[in-house]
């Protein structure tokens, strides 16, 4: 840590050290990196090179057998049981595929997080969410739809609006723009960069979308058999050596990217 | 005033309302109330501004209760005094958020909501009705083309559903009808007893055990155990889009999932309800030796006379179209499963309740028949 140049902005989380783990299988084996307040990271990888384990190791969802991980410099293994649930309210997640609550209509999952932790009237409460509707940019007609009737754009979004209800300060991106059509992909690149800026949000994507990795994310940190392969901005991973991120940036897909 | 909220008039408006603190979720109810009560005081004020230089923290929830209170005091276009940048472009953008444009829920009338629900009841019931046919066509169309060799014998398939269905049902229904035939021997001697002829028991747990409770006991036990088992897997299917994976690739879900099942059912229950009645019979055995000091050999000898083979074929002539109706209603319920795993939930509920009244009326409408046929 000492030999790493001095982070712009204080780390909302750092992860040291990380080894995740099934059975005999070990998905994640020694990752260190860390997330910056404000920032948007993104985490790339090929399939099966754990970036989504890493994200829900992050987000608490997954067990880690070595390591640590530190929210707002608190080691998260120190906390306590109330102070982990207090700390969940913090950070958002968006699940690839939306995880909306199926039975419940769009504004009541919106609505469904609040009135777990937040001391609300009904009346503000619905007010709040349909402001975090607006905010992720969904018509206040679909506040009375469900999940099944919606498309895949708008589940993300609705997602979004879920994982927007209770102003987390960390908002963990599972492959936002997977299954949106390009312009959609682009528009949510920007709703997510709007967001963040507006609202202060810190925010790890992870993503093999490399239009996101250009329009959104601050930093990247790419990650290779359950490691780091490396970390830096656009330019620096682009300039980098690694045979898989030259293929990477270089290959077929990313000619927008040299242009 | 309250925590967040200080009132007070300068020279230039009637009304000044200087906010303060943290204007975060976490105080958002304080926030509300002292919001609430500062509203009298925006109905009277013509000028009024809105001072939040001393907010320290803002969310989106913090936001959206200035936002209201400007709308209400400053009017539409008054702005904030005091924004910093950070808090202005948060403002900013939630402003954008017109609750005139939400769509008020629709909410039914009190008065007419039963009558409304009772005619959905009734028409649902009476749609059933049509839906149980078209699935019956469904089923019988993809036995036709099997049959006429159109369509694979899904012979593996049937196998598996059979062993589910049906074998694994084995010990369960054998258990149930063995203590069911207990308990009726049982009272059945405790009141023939009385009369000094314990020994029409055996023709009495023969007839009931053979006749009616033996295939009752089997259908209901495969209505409960794979009716939602059916549903649940159908609608389950039909949530992942498995169903139209089937159906773009060319295979009739119908053909492929139904038919085997409903086939497994009523070739399996005949079975299932026979094994039931014998185990319902040794049940009835052991209590008339114990309660009625029946000897099992002088059982056996009343139970052949007592026995036809009326007896077995008027139960096991029921199992088959017991089964079908539990397909069906299973298949049926499986389809209807829309979208959402609460829909899921319903539906397999649905299917066993459905299946299990089903099953009971039918037997009726046997015993019925039987009589007037004089079986």
């Amino acid at each position: 840590m000492d030999t790493a140049p001095t982070p712009a902005a204080p780390a909302a989380m750092t992860v040291h050290d990380l080894n995740v783990g099934f059975g005999n299988v070990t998905v994640i084996d020694g990752l260190s990196f860390e997330l910056r307040t404000g920032e948007i990271l993104g985490l790339i990888g090929p399939s099966g090179s754990g970036k989504t384990v890493t994200m829900r190791a992050m987000a608490g969802l997954v067990p880690h057998r070595r390591g640590e991980i530190t929210i707002f410099g608190r080691p998260f293994s120190e906390l306590t049981i109330r102070e982990r649930e207090l700390l969940r309210r913090d950070w958002g997640v968006l699940f690839q595929q939306g995880a909306l609550f199926s039975s419940l209509s769009v504004l009541e999952n919106i609505e469904f997080p609040m009135r777990e932790h937040l001391d609300l009237s009904p009346k503000l409460r619905r007010e709040i969410a349909h402001v975090k509707l607006d905010l992720v940019g969904l018509p206040p007609s679909a506040a009375q739809t469900f999940p099944a009737q919606l498309s895949g754009g708008m589940i993300k979004r609705a997602a979004l609006a879920r994982a927007l209800a209770l102003d987390p300060k960390i908002l963990f991106l599972d492959e936002p723009t997977a299954g949106l059509d390009p312009i959609g992909a682009g528009k949510f690149d920007e709703l997510i960069v709007t967001l963040s800026k507006t609202l202060g949000l810190t925010v790890l994507m992870v993503t093999h979308d490399l239009d996101s990795l250009e329009a959104a994310c601050d930093r990247i940190v790419a990650l290779a058999d359950g490691k780091l392969l490396k970390a830096g901005t656009l330019t620096q991973m682009r300039a980098a050596t690694e045979p898989w991120l030259r293929d990477y940036f270089h290959g077929p897909r990313a000619h927008n990217l040299e242009g | 005033m309250g925590r967040y909220i200080e009132l007070s008039t300068t020279q230039d408006s009637d009304l000044v309302v200087r906010c303060s603190g943290d204007w975060t979720s976490a105080n958002a109810r304080a926030l509300e109330l002292d919001v609430a009560a500062t509203e009298p005081s925006l109905a009277k004020s013509t000028n009024t501004v809105i001072d939040i230089a001393a907010i320290d923290a803002l969310d989106t929830i913090g936001a959206w209760l200035l936002t209201r209170l400007r709308r209400q005091g400053a009017g539409p276009s008054g702005g904030f005094a005091g924004a910093s940048g950070k808090h202005q472009s948060l403002l900013e953008r939630i402003d954008n958020y017109d609750p005139e444009e939400a769509p008020a829920p629709t909410r039914e009338n009190w008065f007419t909501a039963p009558f409304d629900t009772l005619g959905r009841t009734i028409m649902g019931g009476s749609g059933d009705i049509y839906a149980i046919n078209t699935t019956l066509g469904h089923l019988l169309s993809a036995f036709g083309q099997t049959m006429i060799g159109r369509a694979p014998l899904r012979l593996a398939s049937f196998v598996q559903q059979f062993e589910q269905i049906i074998l694994r049902a084995i010990p369960i229904v054998a258990l149930i009808s063995l203590v069911v035939g207990a308990i009726i021997t049982q009272q059945t001697i405790l009141q023939l007893r009385n009369f000094g002829a314990s020994i029409l028991v055996v023709d009495l747990a023969a007839i009931l055990m053979f006749r009616e409770i033996g295939v009752l006991l089997a259908a209901i036990m495969v209505a409960g155990r794979s009716g939602s088992a059916i549903t649940a897997e159908i609608g389950s299917m039909r949530i992942r889009e498995e169903f139209d994976a089937l159906r773009v690739m060319g295979v009739d879900p119908y053909q492929a999932l139904m038919l085997p099942r409903t086939l497994a059912l009523i070739v399996g229950l005949p079975l299932l309800a026979f094994v039931g009645s014998m185990a319902g019979m040794a049940g009835a055995i052991l209590v008339a030796r114990v309660y009625g000091d029946i000897p099992v050999d002088v059982f056996i000898i009343r139970l052949r006379d007592a026995m036809t083979m009326t007896s077995i074929m008027a139960g096991l002539i029921k199992a088959p179209f017991m089964g079908l109706l539990i397909g069906l209603l299973a298949s049926l319920e499986g389809m209807k499963v829309q979208g959402s795993s609460e829909s899921l939930g319903r539906r397999t509920t649905s299917s066993v309740v459905k299946a299990i009244f089903v099953v009971i009326v039918a037997d009726g409408l046997f015993a019925v028949f039987y009589a007037a046929i004089g079986f």
